[in-house]
């Protein structure tokens, strides 16, 4: 069989050849979003996951201008290149994102992506939440979700995980009055791309917070991220919600799910399902879903 | 153009000439009036520049490094525990060798916090790969931010430079400066021409991680050229003086050194009241000399112990302490002393913290211990607090 | 980089990364799995070549899917996501 052989042009943005796990959520919404956006545009990307992955001097998977500085300051990082650009009269033709995974973005760069919001500069910043420090070993960020397992928050004799529930940087985002803030995952790929394609086409600050399962840190096998993905949406836990001007505008509405069809398939969640103690810990995540799908009206 | 403004107006209209395209600016007591004046400057439209008001120092230098590896280029300020927030930035510029200029205002570290002139802060950012340029009064402070740019930007060094400035004694002070024109300035300082940058039509990575296999040999490059930039400081300095007329000195500048039996060493404006004491000895017949340290990265090795050379003592007036160990630019010139043929005793005069003065007393202080044998002191010192704790 | 009058310095060691240089790595040697794509069940709805996280499934002819094995790491996402039930993934050590 003589097929022409693969051509991979830098033109779509991330190549393959990085070392991401396979079966990466990551890697799959980060491919899209490239994809989406375009080779007229620079990025800034936080230390973390992708970062790494995609950047082992001398091999980089990027096929746009790409810089990685520090783990808090890919927003600022961005603004300084936003100004620059809008000094060079370039920023109508060339889009300015900013990557962060939710350690990057909700804990250590929180306060560099309030002044970035703040400010009104003219960035795209997408968040890759797979819910925990998953590039330096599943440690807990303030992304993780109630009673996960992860090596920071751990199941243990006097312990159910995480204790606490998840910082909802899209709602604080959007309390700055941001023209464009939106939650989506990389398992609803068309829903995605939507967002990615008004977010680039809207001027000032934009944020974008994307769900990406993670196999070895969420701990369920690799082909399934797809499916484990869809059910975060569907059981309420990861509404997909917009905002403009600091507003809800739209909500992608879900069938609703029990929350244990979804938590029963991973193991950080697993020791919820061996105790009594478990079962009322689910009853709470429940509760969480159910508050959400209230607050949003996900469900008809 | 002869003006008579404080030592901030000067660095803010000494770099509005540099034409810098983005500036930064966290405010912080004593750098405030310096981006005040920069900021009226950009309002009036003196200035074409974008001004970031970041929401932190560590923001404010990674807002400038993403404006200058996106091929502008771009300034801050800031002092003392901005400079401390912005440690890992700094070294972050450094080791991706991009070209920036920051005035380091020179102030205390808490704590406890003070807001008061010494070296700590600049001392303690040594290792950072930044080039350190000590000014002296106004008019060298203002001459250095123009030749900052000149030094950062050759490809020789790809490597940032701090002016450094002591707060309030050059920040608040007004003195009498000739200002360049806009003109003189783009004679000499021609546009920022990037080696590399972030442009979608010539897309390139920065920012790759290195395993062990490739670190140690970028440190050695990095080191290999801030050795060398030596000598782009020193020419910088010559070209400056050919086209401005003004000198004072490129990596060092001696004062009555030749045949000194003594000679202090100073950094920053120190040196000022070093030099009027120093007419005082000699009018008194001793042979007192004054060698301002201007250059303190790079290091002047060579430079410094030709200087030194026939002196009998040295004495190094430090404004910072390298708590547990040794004074700092002493243990320095100590270093380039050993091992060779004149080996001065180096006493390591530490005076002038959190803003306390130094006088005269303070330096024959300083002389008379020196002269008793003593090799690292604390000069003018309040004994009675010492006596109460 | 821009290239003028006078000629200049390569960058510092490690500082500039080619765009695109990962390519050299050729991860397919990971994977111990292969898809396999049924043509004849396959809807042409693109979601395979959509999700692959490393990008390597491609069409040459509309519902003509195959995966590039010098990339694929096995991960089984396009299989387990084909609507149609037109991927299975069989062993094979690379």
């Amino acid at each position: 069989m003589s097929a022409p052989e693969f051509k991979y042009e830098i033109t779509r943005g991330f190549l393959p050849g990085h070392r991401a796990c396979a079966g990466c959520g990551q890697a799959s919404a980060v491919r899209l979003i490239m994809e989406t956006v375009g080779p007229q545009c620079i990025v800034a990307n936080t230390t973390g996951c992708l970062e790494v992955f995609s950047t082992p001097y001398p091999e980089s998977a990027w096929g746009v201008p790409w810089i990685h500085s520090l783990f808090e300051n890919s927003s600022a990082v961005a603004a300084g290149i936003e100004a620059a650009l809008k000094k060079q009269g370039k920023l109508d033709a060339v889009k300015v994102l900013a990557f962060g995974g939710d350690g990057a973005t909700l804990d250590i760069g929180f306060g560099a992506i309030s002044g970035m919001f703040e400010r009104g500069h003219d960035v795209l910043y997408v968040c890759m939440d797979n819910e925990a420090y998953m590039n330096t070993g599943v440690q807990r960020s303030g992304s993780t979700p109630f009673a996960a397992a992860t090596t920071t928050s751990p199941a243990g004799r006097r312990s159910f995980g995480e204790d606490r529930p998840k910082k909802d940087l899209p709602a604080i985002a959007a309390a700055h009055g941001i023209p464009y803030v939106a939650t989506a995952s990389m398992t609803l790929f068309a829903d995605l791309r939507r967002k990615v394609k008004k977010a680039v086409g809207i001027r000032g600050p934009k944020y974008l917070q994307v769900h990406v399962p993670c196999p070895p840190g969420w701990g369920y096998d690799e082909k399934l991220t797809m499916e484990v993905g869809k059910l975060a949406v569907e059981c309420g836990l990861y509404p997909l919600v917009e905002w403009e001007d600091g507003e809800v505008t739209r909500v992608r509405k879900i069938k609703k799910v029990p929350v244990e069809e979804y938590l029963k398939g991973q193991r950080r969640f697993r020791h919820l399902f061996r105790t009594e103690e478990g079962k009322g810990l689910l009853a709470k995540i429940q509760e969480l879903a159910d508050a959400n799908i209230e607050k949003y009206g996900l469900v008809d | 153009m002869r003006k008579m403004i404080e030592g901030s107006r000067a660095v803010a209209e000494a770099v509005g000439l540099c034409r810098p395209d983005v500036i930064s600016a966290y405010p912080i007591t004593p750098q405030t009036h310096i981006v005040e004046d920069l900021s009226q400057m950009v309002a009036d439209g003196d200035i074409d520049a974008e001004y970031v008001r970041v929401e932190s120092e560590h923001s404010a230098a990674s807002v400038c490094l993403g404006a200058v590896a996106a091929g502008s280029r771009a300034y801050s300020a800031t002092t003392s525990q901005g400079l401390m927030l912005m440690v890992e930035v700094l070294y972050n510029i450094a080791g991706m060798r991009l070209p920036l200029v920051i005035t380091g205002v020179n102030r205390a570290l808490s704590a406890p916090l003070s807001i008061w002139n010494d070296h700590q802060d600049t001392m303690a950012l040594r290792d950072t790969g930044w080039l350190q340029l000590y000014a002296e009064n106004s008019q060298e402070v203002l001459d250095m931010h123009i030749q900052a740019y000149k030094i950062s930007e050759d490809d020789r060094v790809l490597l940032p430079v701090m002016v450094c400035m002591d707060g309030y004694v050059l920040t608040h002070t007004y003195e009498s400066v000739d200002m360049p024109t806009q003109e003189e300035v783009d004679a000499f300082l021609p546009g920022y021409d990037p080696l590399y940058r972030l442009d979608p039509d010539d897309p390139y990575t920065l920012g790759a991680f290195a395993d062990p296999s490739l670190y140690q040999e970028m440190r050695y490059e990095i080191q290999r050229d801030a050795l060398a930039s030596k000598a782009v400081v020193k020419e910088v300095a010559a070209d400056f003086k050919a086209a401005f007329g003004r000198w004072m000195g490129d990596v060092l500048d001696p004062y009555q050194c030749d045949d000194a039996e003594t000679i202090f060493i100073g950094l920053g404006t120190v040196v000022g009241t070093l030099k009027e004491w120093v007419d005082v000895k000699r009018g008194q017949g001793e042979k007192v000399g004054a060698l301002k340290l201007r250059c303190f990265r790079p290091f002047p090795l060579e430079e410094l112990r030709e200087a030194l050379g026939n002196a009998k003592r040295v004495v190094v007036v430090e404004k910072a302490v390298g708590v547990g160990a040794y004074g700092i630019v002493a243990a320095e010139v100590r270093a380039a002393l050993y091992g060779q043929a004149s080996m001065p005793p180096v006493t390591c005069a530490m005076a002038g913290l959190g803003g306390r003065d130094i006088t005269f007393e303070t330096f024959e202080e300083m002389l008379k211990r020196a002269q008793a044998g003593e090799s690292d002191l604390f000069a003018g010192m309040r004994a009675e607090l010492l006596e109460a704790s | 980089m821009t290239a003028t009058k006078k000629k200049r310095r390569k960058p510092p060691l490690g500082i500039v990364t080619r765009p695109g240089s990962s390519l050299r790595n050729k991860t397919g040697s990971w994977g111990i799995l292969r898809p396999v794509f049924d043509w004849e069940k396959c809807t042409g709805c693109n979601t395979c070549e959509t999700i692959c996280p490393e990008g390597c499934i491609r069409h040459l002819e509309k519902k003509q899917y195959e995966a590039d094995m010098e990339y694929c790491k096995g991960c089984g996402m396009c299989a387990e996501a084909c609507p149609a039930d037109a991927i299975t993934m069989e062993e094979e050590h690379r």
